[in-house]
């Protein structure tokens, strides 16, 4: 049973001007862990926004549960929505924070403590319950939001980019605990983010978009091993996937796939005069920046990523190749993915 | 940090010259410092002087009376039913006032065509000079001129013959005086109130519809609450122009019909300056000394907090 479902849904904030979101079309499934992806400006809250009912949508359909809930006020949806900045109520005290649905859905007044506890608990923040939300660290006040949203037990849970006011060690740990949090209570789940790597390791399926348009749904897999154009193929992925144009196509690789010519042994590749311009050493990882020096595609600017710490020297060229498998094509006009094909290159 | 940063900031101020010689300070402070000597502390410890003594217009001798003149304001009728009208003046003003604010800045918050004009003519009130205001009003309300009145006789509510005299009974003169000083001081607790209420994050209220709740509990449990502290700022400064306020009252009423609309200050100016017993007058003004230090304190208190957070 798809949970929440969407159909045709347009948002223009302003006559004559392009839309924020355009026809989206989108169907979760029951307990997946759905994330919006995109770039700043590219209608993921918005979208957000109209499925929590916050934002009147100019065109299309959105479906809770099977029924159309367009007219419904966000109260009437049954929805849960964590904010960016948590929108605690910076007047109440913790506990009352997490009644406050309780009390404002009439939820019988003598379950309210029980509830409270258990959501409190679920969170791990049952010694907080006296503070007011002012005397609450960043990762503290996150999860009275999480708690907040999970007290009454919603079908649906929207949050809006809740990691990105956590500085880099915190939101390491807090997506853990939402990956874990979710497994437990299984709630179906949109999450929205810019964060590629918060997209990619926390959903079921990502929902890449760009400038309001759908640009592709799928598994993380799919979307990074099978990009749909190049947007995505290069908002997926860091360092993001070379691009170089060749007789109206774009040929597409990923930099952990380009390698010494020497390493790449299965079936046909594709080799270039590598040119090593910069060199980054990231631990784990080097990221090997340069431009091709011969061919057809003489001048353009590739990188490399490489596992372990070869010995390339920075303005030395060195044989680099992709196995052909690994190669993706897109339409140099549309910028959509095609057929792979054998290309006359050398 | 600020310790540690002043030492070697005056160190360096030292070097430059004498720009920061005690006498510079001084000077630039002294304007503040006559002001607040010369208008209001004198006058204040003049009033004090007087109400120990038997000062009158027009009477060049002067005698201490010790607390004579308190003694009997206490037992004056008059003052009795002038402070009690005080604090009925106030209370119901300022309960009138925030209420009609509070509708207000709900009307304005959100963007709507011609709210530009709409908060401007809101605003005129208070922009407009008490004493013009109060005298249109009081041609509103005349006994015989009054536009209302008028209205209600053509609209068969009243008969011409018993129509209400607004300013000539006291519970309607008492009631138009509130009403005329609830026109002038809303524009202001609205401007207050209004934003405070941009100043709530959008997120909140929002969050609260999500949680379930109606306009109602977003009001009162969310929206309130979170501008108690702007909200007392308006309630604190409205009291202080309510209760000190003399120019509607006087204008309007005079104090009448039989001392029904006479507040501590108009009945102050009407014993020391209309009845020239000076002494008196200033006796009564001293009344109104205890309230406002409570006020005062409340307000500074509120400005500390303010600055803590």
């Amino acid at each position: 049973m798809a949970v929440v479902e969407t159909r045709n849904l347009t948002k223009i904030f302003k006559e004559g001007e392009l839309g924020a979101v355009n026809n989206v079309d989108l169907e979760t499934r029951e307990g997946e862990f759905l994330v919006f992806l995109g770039p700043s400006g590219s209608g993921k809250t918005t979208l957000l926004r109209m499925i929590a009912g916050l934002e009147a949508p100019t065109a299309g359909e959105i479906l809770i549960g099977g029924r159309v809930v367009n007219d419904l006020t966000p109260r009437e949806r049954r929805i849960a929505m964590v904010f960016q900045s948590y929108a605690l109520y910076p007047h109440l005290t913790v506990y009352k924070n997490i009644a406050f649905p309780l009390k404002a859905q009439k939820v019988p007044k003598a379950t309210h403590k029980e509830k409270v506890e258990w959501a409190a608990s679920l969170l791990g923040i049952d010694a907080l319950l006296n503070r007011k939300p002012r005397e609450l660290s960043g990762g503290e006040r996150q999860r009275v939001a999480l708690a907040r949203a999970i007290v009454r037990e919603p079908s649906v849970f929207l949050l809006d980019e809740p990691l990105s006011n956590l500085d880099a060690k915190l939101r390491l740990s807090a997506r853990e605990e939402l990956e874990r949090f979710h497994r437990r209570v299984g709630t179906t789940t949109i999450y929205v983010t810019h964060d590629q790597v918060e997209a990619m390791a926390m959903g079921d399926r990502i929902m890449v978009l760009n400038k309001g348009v759908v640009r592709q749904i799928g598994t993380p897999k799919e979307v990074y091993d099978d990009p749909a154009d190049t947007f995505v193929a290069t908002f997926l992925g860091s360092p993001p996937m070379n691009l170089i144009e060749s007789h109206g196509l774009i040929v597409g690789f990923r930099p952990e796939h380009f390698r010494s010519a020497d390493e790449v042994k299965d079936g046909s590749k594709l080799v270039f005069k590598f040119l090593v311009e910069n060199m980054e050493y990231l631990g784990a990882e080097s990221i090997l920046s340069g431009s091709v020096v011969a061919g057809p595609a003489r001048g353009k600017k590739v990188l490399a990523r490489l596992l372990l710490g070869q010995p390339f020297a920075i303005g030395t060229t060195y044989d680099f190749a992709v196995a052909e498998r690994h190669l993706k094509f897109f339409d140099q006009t549309t910028d959509k993915k095609v057929e792979p094909r054998a290309l006359a290159w050398q | 940090m600020a310790v540690a940063q002043t030492s070697p900031a005056r160190g360096r101020i030292k070097s430059i010259g004498a720009a920061q010689s005690p006498l510079l300070g001084f000077a630039m402070f002294s304007p503040a410092i006559l002001y607040i000597v010369l208008l209001i502390g004198a006058p204040f410890a003049l009033a004090i002087f007087f109400a120990f003594t038997d000062a009158r217009i027009g009477n060049p001798s002067l005698h201490f009376v010790g607390l004579e003149n308190f003694r009997s304001i206490l037992q004056s009728p008059s003052f009795h039913k002038a402070l009690w009208n005080s604090v009925v003046f106030t209370v119901s003003a300022q309960i009138i006032v925030m209420v009609c604010a509070n509708i207000l800045s709900i009307a304005l918050e959100k963007p709507f065509r011609g709210r530009g004009l709409v908060r401007f003519l809101i605003l005129l009130p208070w922009v407009a000079p008490v004493s013009l205001g109060t005298i249109g009003w009081k041609w509103i309300l005349d006994s015989i001129y009054s536009v209302i009145t008028w209205v209600l006789v053509w609209a068969h509510i009243f008969q011409p013959y018993n129509a209400p005299m607004w300013l000539g009974e006291p519970h309607l003169a008492m009631a138009s005086v509130i009403l005329v000083h609830c026109w002038r001081l809303i524009p202001f607790s609205t401007v207050i109130l209004l934003a405070g209420r941009t100043a709530i994050p959008r997120e909140i209220p929002e969050a609260a519809a999500i949680d379930g709740a109606g306009f109602w509990r977003t009001l009162f449990q969310i929206n309130l609450p979170m501008m108690v502290p702007i909200i007392s700022v308006a309630l604190l400064f409205g009291t202080v122009f309510t209760f000190t306020d003399m120019t509607v009252v006087y204008i309007l009423t005079a104090g009448g019909p039989f001392d029904s609309t006479q507040t501590l200050p108009s009945y102050a100016f009407a014993t020391g300056i209309d009845g020239k017993d000076l002494a008196a007058g200033a006796a009564v003004s001293l009344f109104l000394v205890p309230v406002l230090v409570v006020i005062a304190y409340f307000m500074l208190r509120l400005a500390h907090r303010a600055e803590v957070n």
